[in-house]
């Protein structure tokens, strides 16, 4: 592409903190980009790397650096970018960003896409880019007729001069790029937005209802392969011995290969593949991990939970306040192994050449997927160009801090050196491990004699997920894992001696986050037993917590809202009950209300949730509603139905027969309220999923009687 | 040699009869919007149309399709505009977008044998195919949308 405009934000932290905003500007020809905007030393951060190309026609680029995996992002981010360069939104291209240092996320420092940071890590970036390139595109118009800048004002794609004369961006885009950078872009007042805060449609809509959309599964070049591979039955098993002779007399299977993952077959297409597994004959180590069962998991939590573990949390003297308290309350509650089950099974093409790698993969980790696959192959990571197709779901597993799936296919590519795309069938992905841990809680309260909350613990146990991966250093301090404790070291409530202690055991089962990660088991736990207290005391729940929370303008705000729209304390029709839940997650809050009812034959149906959210500032109000839609979706389908169970080392699910989820027909009725905020953006992918089981379950009790203390709920009897 | 129409066209697939319809829609044809989810008939996303009615590709073997009509999400309409895809769009259904072929061809199917589907109709049709992101709610508004939309 000629005529180009490239954006280039570098070292955006560092500088933006030294108080100066350095923008390069190139113009990017066949050859190496040449930048301009000296102030960037030469020979720093060399790899090209632009946020937006305007076309000499007009068409504007822009190139987005967080994977699209239903959260939004291809609009959300454009939006951002379009706010201050005044472009014509029809005219937007989103491209998916390659993998370099420049589109890394600032507080992780490396490219990815989680814990619902994309707004709040871009909200500044992206603005300032669109800010920046509208002042170059001005310079070039007011240089071109000889006037002051001043006189020029951008609007809907076109530069206009005070007299009527006008340019379009695509006749300036050229010559914007050789504009000047400026070096302190001054951003609009929020009052002055005219996109951020309005309701948008997905740019993605019309390629994801006519097919075209390219998921990682779609993938296919000149000559690729497909693979599967078969794995251990035991989590840590190894290949003993392999005879693949029948599998290589199957019509389409071209080879057989042992890796470090297991026995992979490679064939001309899916099936070929499958029936060529289908008679491989394998002797497997087995490992060590031939015991594990939920059982005995559940026992063994149990027992740790006697004992004290390593301190998240002291405030006050929890010991003292429960000696003296007037009543005393215990429960302990847990939940199980959770699947992610992405609708698009995990998968990655790759075509390895002597000194070059190209991956097609839906990842939400490019930095560390890419860095995985290179030290497979033997190349350097600038050796390997990973290519971000969309994601079918993300919910945390494409995200795998131990570059599972793009391993395996690396471990594959470099035994048969030909392009291919290794795929899991379902069963593979879902009793394949890296699961939302199991989690067992035990919790104790004193309660003075007036019925107030004097005195809080929660003793957690659960694997930790951050232990061997490259965030353990920020997120393990003293031996907790504070994604662990996600929620209640941090709770809330005004609790004035409050103890939060940990086990993180150590179990022959991968593990790794979930969608709202320490939240999903947290949020159940810590709102249903808040509950419980709250019944115990005989206060109203959602009183009880509006008591807890003066402090909280936030927090109680969308209490406040979600039990209002809800019409808390009207009547319901006979049968149905409310439960209220609030959780503080990735900056936002949300509480949810579920109207529920139970057959005679135990069967929850939950008809109606009112969620109200505070997410701060709003950029897409139409996304908001989806997440939260969706999140309580995902989070209703696991407090029903979901658990990934374990049996003499084995897996016991499969496929949805045997992991049942949400479907249509249990879908409730779903209303969003947006909280109108100034402050800063929070994140909106994940914190919809917290509230919704204690919600459902607080209900139940009050529709029953029976107060749900392990997950999933199933049948209520 | 097996004979299959899709999308009106005539291809011969060399492929085993007991070969997934799916695989050979995906793999022999390159028809990718079609998608796999579960290989055995429950979660959806393969979903075409076999003689107008709503069928699980992964789990019809390519020779039972022979000399039946075939119509995938590439061939529901042209450029995108059958009444559904065009409700879809406009009641911004697609999250992750990946069960969304399934859950078109599904809707498209309910539409064509019943062309005002209450919520209990949508409810029997639309059950067997999973979305993850949860746009349930969307699709029900969509598939109403669209039934208005073609009644004029």
């Amino acid at each position: 592409m000629k005529n180009i405009v490239n954006v280039r934000r570098n070292r955006f932290l560092e500088t933006s903190l030294a108080g100066g905003l350095i923008l390069a500007f190139s113009l990017s020809q066949t050859g190496p980009s040449q930048r301009f905007g000296s102030s960037i030393p030469s020979g720093s951060e060399s790899t090209p790397a632009d946020f937006l190309r305007i076309g000499p026609d007009g068409t504007v680029t822009m190139i987005i650096n967080k994977s699209e995996m239903g959260q939004g992002v291809y609009t959300s981010l454009p939006m951002l970018i379009a706010e201050e360069l005044e472009c014509d939104w029809k005219q937007i291209r989103v491209e998916p960003a390659p993998v370099a240092a420049v589109y890394n996320n600032p507080l992780t420092g490396m490219q990815m896409t989680g814990g619902s940071m994309s707004v709040r890590t871009e909200w500044e970036r992206l603005r300032t880019v669109g800010a920046a390139a509208r002042e170059m595109l001005l310079e070039a118009a007011a240089d071109i007729w000889g006037v002051p800048k001043a006189r020029c004002h951008a609007d809907n794609g076109m530069v206009f001069h005070d007299s009527g004369r006008k340019l379009s961006y695509g006749e300036l885009a050229e010559k914007a790029a050789g504009m000047p950078v400026p070096l302190k872009v001054p951003l609009k007042d929020p009052s002055a937005f005219t996109i951020i805060g309005k309701p948008v449609a997905r740019l993605d809509a019309k390629t994801k209802v006519d097919g075209t959309a390219v998921f990682g599964l779609d993938v296919k070049t000149p000559g690729m392969l497909t693979a599967v591979i078969e794995r251990p039955p035991f989590f840590g098993g190894t290949v003993k011995s392999l005879d693949a002779a029948r599998a290589l007399a199957v019509p389409g299977v071209a080879e057989v290969v042992k890796t470090d993952s297991g026995v992979a077959v490679i064939a001309e297409g899916f099936w070929a593949a499958m029936k060529g597994r289908d008679v491989l004959d394998i002797a497997w180590d087995e490992g060590p991990h031939t015991e594990i069962s939920t059982n005995t998991i559940r026992q063994h939590y149990a027992t740790l939970a006697q004992n004290a573990g390593k301190v998240a949390r002291d405030k006050g003297n929890f010991g003292t306040a429960l000696v003296s308290a007037a009543h005393r309350l215990t429960a302990s509650y847990e939940v199980p192994y959770l699947a992610h089950a992405n609708m698009e099974p995990l998968n990655c093409a790759i075509d390895l050449k002597d000194d070059r790698c190209d991956i097609w993969v839906g990842t939400q980790a490019q930095t560390l997927h890419r860095a995985a696959a290179a030290a497979v192959v033997g190349l350097r990571p600038e050796q390997v160009f990973l290519h971000t197709t969309y994601l079918g779901g993300g919910f945390g597993r494409r995200g795998n801090p131990h570059s599972d799936f793009v391993v395996m296919a690396a471990e594959v590519a470099r035994a048969i050196k030909k392009p291919v795309k290794v795929v899991w069938t379902r069963e593979d992905d879902m009793s394949g491990g890296y699961y939302r841990p199991f989690w067992y809680s035990r919790f104790s309260a004193g309660i003075d004699k007036s019925g107030d909350l004097t005195a809080w613990h929660q003793r957690l146990v659960g694997q930790s997920i951050m232990t061997g991966t490259a965030y353990a250093r920020r997120l393990i301090k003293d031996g907790v894992d504070a994604t662990s404790v996600d929620g209640a070291a941090d709770i809330a409530y005004e609790i004035p001696n409050l103890l939060v202690d940990l086990h993180s055991p150590v179990v022959g089962v991968p593990v790794q986050w979930w969608r709202s990660v320490g939240h999903s088991q947290n949020g159940f736990m810590i709102e249903s037993f808040m509950d419980e207290i709250a019944h115990a005391t005989r206060r109203d729940p959602y009183q009880f917590r509006r008591a807890l929370l003066k402090d909280h303008p936030r927090h109680l705000g969308v209490l406040d809202l979600a039990a209002q729209k809800a019409g808390w304390g009207s009547p319901l029709p006979s049968g149905r009950a409310r439960g209220i839940a609030m959780c503080e997650s990735y900056g936002s809050f949300v509480s949810e209300v579920a109207e529920v009812s139970v057959s005679p034959d135990g069967k929850v149906m939950v008809h109606r949730v009112v969620c109200a959210v505070d997410c701060g500032r709003t950029v897409n109000p139409s996304t908001i509603n989806a997440q939260m839609e969706g999140s309580i979706a995902f989070g209703l389908s696991a407090a029903l139905h979901e658990a990934i169970t374990l049996e003499d080392g084995r897996v016991r699910q499969s496929n949805f027969d045997t992991y049942p989820v949400l479907r249509m027909d249990e879908m409730p009725l779903i209303e969003v309220y947006i909280v109108e905020s100034k402050e800063d953006p929070g994140g909106v992918g994940e914190p919809g999923v917290p509230p919704i089981a204690p919600a459902v379950a607080n209900a139940i009790f009050s529709a029953t009687g029976r107060r749900i203390r392990r997950l999933p709920i199933g049948t209520v009897v | 040699m097996i004979s299959l129409k899709v999308n009106g066209k005539m291809y011969e697939v060399d492929a085993l009869p007991d070969t997934p319809l799916l695989w050979v829609l995906r793999d022999d044809l390159g028809l990718m919007g079609t998608k796999y989810g579960c290989g055995i008939g429950r979660c959806g996303s393969c979903t075409v149309h076999m003689d107008g009615q709503a069928v699980r590709s992964c789990a019809i073997p390519v020779a039972s399709a022979a000399g039946k009509d075939i119509v995938t999400i590439e061939g529901l309409s042209a450029g995108g505009l059958h009444p559904v895809q065009k409700a879809w769009v406009e009641e911004d259904v697609p999250q992750c977008g990946y069960c969304q072929s399934g859950q078109i061809m599904a809707a498209a199917a309910l539409l064509a044998a019943n062309p005002r589907p209450d919520d209990a109709d949508i409810d029997r049709a639309m059950s067997g195919i999973i979305c993850r992101c949860g746009t349930y709610q969307r699709i029900r508004r969509a598939i109403h949308r669209a039934a208005a939309m073609r009644q004029g």
